[in-house]
């Protein structure tokens, strides 16, 4: 008992090193996710050089954030100074005049910010979010494991190359894997890579009467050919990894082709966290039939809600956070290949940049060409490439992606669960009111 | 450490005697004394459900707050329609149960054993009840991430060091892998409980039996789990009411599925109020789940009157 | 029960114990790897502190910690203040509602917390006890209440009543029975009740994470925003989780022999 009780002071003593929480006026609602984690670390130089605002961090994971911004948001409730919010919720939030359109100094040169990515977050010409970093997506490979198969990724490949890539790539005696891929149920996981993947094969979410188009076979061509190959020659309990798990195994030497975000880049050409940071090179993401909305488009934004009652201050810190002055700091705390993507004009023309990070101009290209207005082969009544731009999105995409994770583990086949997401996305509709 | 503590415990009250002079139950100050816990309760109980139920009868959408409007039984029609629905039900009550008899049968087991004088019994008694205080959300990442992970995982581990293919738990045991998951968490409550008990087990009677030629096995049946029955009881009706609403384990865990093989009817309205954010029907799914929980309760209250019969009848 | 038992069952003691304590033992060494180290299932590696360095530069744990203490040793003191009154009540003026009224109690707990988040989240938010301490406490007295009183009631209900009849005799108000003769004999078990009361409100997860962003926010909040394993960052999240879990861990270890005698529920007789 006293060895315990003493166990327990030192361990208490040891930890007793951090300091306590100051008092604060901007409170921030952020995600957990490298970049975010080292915009929390650099904001003391933000609070040290304006020492009248202070910054109150509550960091959570993608699910929890989004389900405490929504509830604060949409219920005026003003705990949040700051959210991080994304490609979908800013217009349809901004549409509800939830948010407040930002006022930028001219410093912060909105001109810098790529077009596509701006346009995203404004509403009737007024921006009401800025981004902090955004993402296309792309195919990541391991050249080394190509070379020695023998094996050439085109620039373009298709959803037949890839799978037989990963036949041949396959290699599971070894602990390495054909393909990684999300598998996670969730609108903004698995959603995100099958959404696209339907748009290639010629799908669409709704047709122009807002009829739900889940029973169709473009959906099922693609849902099909996700299911095949992640579940053939992807990892065991490719139904839990989303992004990060993913990267995790792709970052350590266990997946041979991984389609994901343009963001791992930066981190998979990292050395002192990758493994295979000699080894990835990159290609497209896949195609199907057509070339149209094969990759999405997303940006993690910050916006200030209407209910915060320190508007002028969160602003501040927002342009801060999103500035050319902040992208230089990451370069100098961590190196240019880690700074956050997909913002500025001038990272990508920065030579430092393009030389740290061989993928920028790819990136660049994908973020630029990705279009939300034009992401189907047939015409649609919604915006938006691996969402559609409603309110009720985010309850159809989470149980569809139920359903197709259900699939990818065999306990229902494709049809039934393109039957069953169908039949609610129409009860979801008609209760929504688009169909009578 | 190792010290016995459990012989230092009276080996249990003496019988009650019986009922003095009773202070009647009308007495003003048994009032006094009883209505602040009951009325801050009864608020606690009344209001939210009041609301609950009010707003199951709108139309209330948090991303759609403009649409309102009385909807009638519309939200209970949608959430019965919903397809998940009723498997959900029998999820909660498979979870429940598997988890109540994985601790109860377990916990017995194990309290046994530790009934037994062996070296080092107070630190191994330490162990063993550690993972009641571990918070649900750390546990199901421990479990998550560092034992049934396919790939990195503990299991994984020794199935591939016995050469055998790693097995993907959480995608295709994902039931399974939560009930053990929550059990690893209730047994050591269960085995507090009824080695508690156990300890105030008598003696004499058992060694009495030892002289009566009965082999353990038979002392165990006829004397030891008797004499548990209360505890048992007890662990129950305690376990039950924590399980109805077991939350943070599937959260964190499976979320539900794959597919919608998690789905408890905790998780379908969370998933519809917060994740979809129709609180109208999500409103619904909290009405019923109180009349389900009232079933449940009504069948506990039944089974432990008959087991504490003699706790109230003082 | 003097004399030691066969090896055996030494043996099979120790082994159910450790096969019990592994996940914990897992994270407790996984929290000292290198972020390379944490995904090999090696017990040889050279022990460092540096997630541990991280996890503080990140977070402000101490902030978490106190809120932690606050909340649960607050709303315990709290419930127990309220609880200990009634179930005084219910164990020395019996009557036919005594029973039901305890049922009754409990049953509040089956109450889903998930079918009324936003009822609640809507009141405390009128009440502008979102993110406050004192909102949190309130909803933990409440939740906790009924177990609070179930367990000092079956305390109370083990006090021999020859003594309390004595001491009436002698004319002892009600105040004095409880204070001088009640209290003492059941201090014990209400020690052990008001443990597992700061155990369960330590542990909850839900209302905190709901109800408290930063000003208010316990180690659950603190353990949400290292949850989805980021990146190559396991051995991160084993320290936050081992940083979550240990205060609660030593007090339940330096108080176990309280929670051995005293987890009874009435159960023993």
């Amino acid at each position: 008992m006293k060895r315990n009780a003493m166990i327990c002071a030192v361990s208490a003593a040891t930890f007793a090193a951090a300091g306590f929480a100051s008092a604060a006026t901007v409170t921030i609602a952020t995600i957990n996710n490298p970049d975010m984690i080292e915009l929390q670390k650099l904001s003391k130089q933000f609070e040290a050089a304006n020492p009248d605002i202070q910054l109150k961090w509550v960091t959570l994971e993608e699910n929890v954030l989004r389900q405490r911004v929504t509830t604060d948001i949409a219920t005026g409730s003003g705990q949040f100074d700051l959210m991080t919010i994304g490609a979908y919720e800013t217009p349809i939030w901004a549409k509800k005049g939830w948010l407040t359109p930002l006022n930028l100094p001219a410093s912060y040169d909105v001109n810098d910010v790529i077009k596509p990515v701006r346009d995203g977050l404004s509403l009737n010409g007024k921006l009401y979010a800025v981004p902090f970093y955004s993402e296309s997506s792309m195919t990541y490979y391991r050249k080394d494991l190509f070379d020695a198969k023998g094996l050439k990724m085109p620039d373009q490949p298709t959803w037949n190359d890839i799978n037989g890539f990963a036949e041949k790539l396959n290699d599971k005696a070894n602990g390495v894997y054909g393909i990684c891929l999300r598998g996670q149920a969730g609108w903004g996981e698995n959603m995100a890579l099958v959404g696209t993947m339907v748009n290639t094969f010629g799908g669409r979410w709704f047709d122009q009467q807002w009829k739900p188009t889940i029973d169709t076979p473009e959906w099922k061509k693609a849902v099909t050919t996700y299911v095949d190959i992640l579940g053939k020659y992807g990892p065991p309990g490719a139904s839990a990894n989303g992004f990060n798990e993913n990267l995790v195994l792709f970052g350590s030497g266990k997946c041979a082709m991984w389609i994901d975000a343009t963001v791992a880049a930066g981190m998979l050409y990292n050395g002192k966290e990758s493994k295979v940071a000699d080894k990835v090179a990159f290609a497209q993401a896949p195609i199907g039939t057509s070339p149209k909305g094969a990759h999405w488009q997303w940006m993690w934004s910050l916006a200030v809600p209407k209910s915060s009652k320190n508007q002028d201050a969160a602003q501040k810190f927002a342009a801060w956070a999103t500035s050319k002055e902040y992208i230089q700091l990451v370069a100098k705390d961590l190196g240019w290949a880690s700074v956050p993507s997909g913002t500025r004009e001038s990272t990508y023309a920065n030579p430092e940049y393009q030389k740290a990070a061989p993928f920028a101009g790819f990136v660049l290209n994908a973020i630029k060409t990705a279009s939300p207005t034009d992401a189907t082969v047939q015409k649609v009544p919604y915006i938006g490439i691996q969402f559609a731009t409603i309110p009720e999105f985010q309850s159809i995409g989470t149980v569809v992606g139920q359903q197709v994770a259900g699939a990818l583990t065999g306990k229902s086949t494709v049809d039934a669960a393109l039957k069953a997401s169908q039949a609610s996305t129409e009860r979801a509709m008609r209760q929504a009111g688009y169909l009578k | 450490m190792t010290q016995h503590v459990l012989d230092a415990l009276p080996a249990g009250s003496p019988a009650t005697v019986a009922p003095i002079s009773p202070r009647r139950a009308s007495n003003p100050l048994a009032k006094l004394l009883l209505t602040p816990s009951v009325a801050v309760l009864f608020l606690w109980m009344i209001v939210p459900l009041a609301m609950t139920l009010y707003f199951s009868f709108i139309r209330y959408n948090l991303l759609n707050p403009d649409q309102t409007g009385f909807v009638g039984l519309d939200n209970y029609r949608y959430l019965l329609e919903d397809p998940t629905f009723w498997p959900s039900i029998g999820h909660t009550l498979v979870l429940i149960g598997s988890v109540l008899a994985i601790s109860v049968i377990g916990g017995t087991l194990v309290a046994v054993l530790f009934d037994q004088p062996f070296a080092g019994r107070g630190i191994a008694r330490l162990l063993v009840i550690a993972p009641f205080f571990v918070m649900p959300t750390v546990s199901a990442l421990i479990w998550k991430n560092m034992v049934l992970h396919p790939v990195y995982g503990l299991w994984a581990g020794i199935f591939r060091h016995l050469g055998l293919q790693p097995i993907d738990w959480l995608a295709d045991y994902p039931m399974w892998s939560v009930i053990v998951m929550v059990a690893w968490q209730w047994l050591p409550f269960a085995f507090l409980i009824l080695l508690t008990s156990l300890q105030s087990l008598d003696t004499e009677q058992k060694e009495a039996a030892q002289l009566d030629g009965a082999g353990p096995v038979r002392i165990f049946v006829y004397i030891t789990l008797p004499h548990l029955s209360r505890a048992i009881a007890v662990v129950i009706m305690i376990e039950t009411i924590f399980l109805l609403s077991i939350f943070a384990e599937i959260f964190t865990s499976t979320a539900g599925g794959p597919g919608t093989e998690t789905t408890t009817l905790t998780w379908l309205i969370y998933s519809i109020g917060l994740q979809q954010f129709d609180i109208g029907i999500a409103s619904a799914g909290g009405v019923i789940a109180v009349i389900l929980a009232n079933v449940v309760s009504f069948f506990l209250v039944r089974m432990l009157a008959k087991n504490l019969k003699g706790e109230y009848d003082k | 029960m003097n004399e030691k038992a066969p090896i055996w069952v030494g043996v099979l003691g120790w082994a159910v114990a450790l096969v019990i304590f592994m996940p914990i033992f897992i994270i407790a060494i996984t929290a000292f790897k290198t972020e390379q180290d944490a995904y090999s299932l090696t017990l040889f590696f050279t022990p460092t502190l540096q997630s541990f360095h991280e996890v503080f530069e990140r977070s402000h744990y101490l902030s978490f910690v106190s809120n932690s203490v606050i909340v649960s040793f607050g709303s315990t003191f709290l419930s127990l203040a309220i609880a200990v009154p009634a179930a005084y009540s219910l164990a020395f003026f019996p009557g036919k509602r005594a029973q039901k009224t305890l049922l009754w109690m409990l049953s509040t707990k089956m109450m889903p917390a998930v079918g009324v988040l936003i009822p609640i989240y809507l009141l405390a938010k009128n009440a502008g006890l979102l993110d406050s301490v004192t909102g949190l406490v309130i909803i933990y007295t409440l939740i906790n209440l009924p177990i609070a009183v179930w367990m000092a009631f079956t305390y109370f209900n083990e006090v021999p009543k020859e003594i309390l009849e004595a001491a009436r005799i002698d004319g002892a108000s009600a105040w004095q029975e409880m204070l001088h003769l009640l209290l003492p004999t059941s201090l014990p078990g209400l020690a052990s009740t008001a443990l597992l009361l700061v155990i369960l409100s330590w542990n909850e997860a839900f209302w905190s994470l709901n109800l408290s962003s930063s000003n208010a926010a316990p180690l659950t909040v603190f353990i949400a925003s290292y949850s989805n394993p980021e990146g190559l960052f396991w051995a991160k999240l084993s320290a936050a989780s081992l940083l979550a879990v240990a205060p609660i861990l030593c007090l339940g270890w330096i108080a176990q022999k309280q929670l051995v005698r005293g987890m009874t529920f009435g159960a023993v007789k």
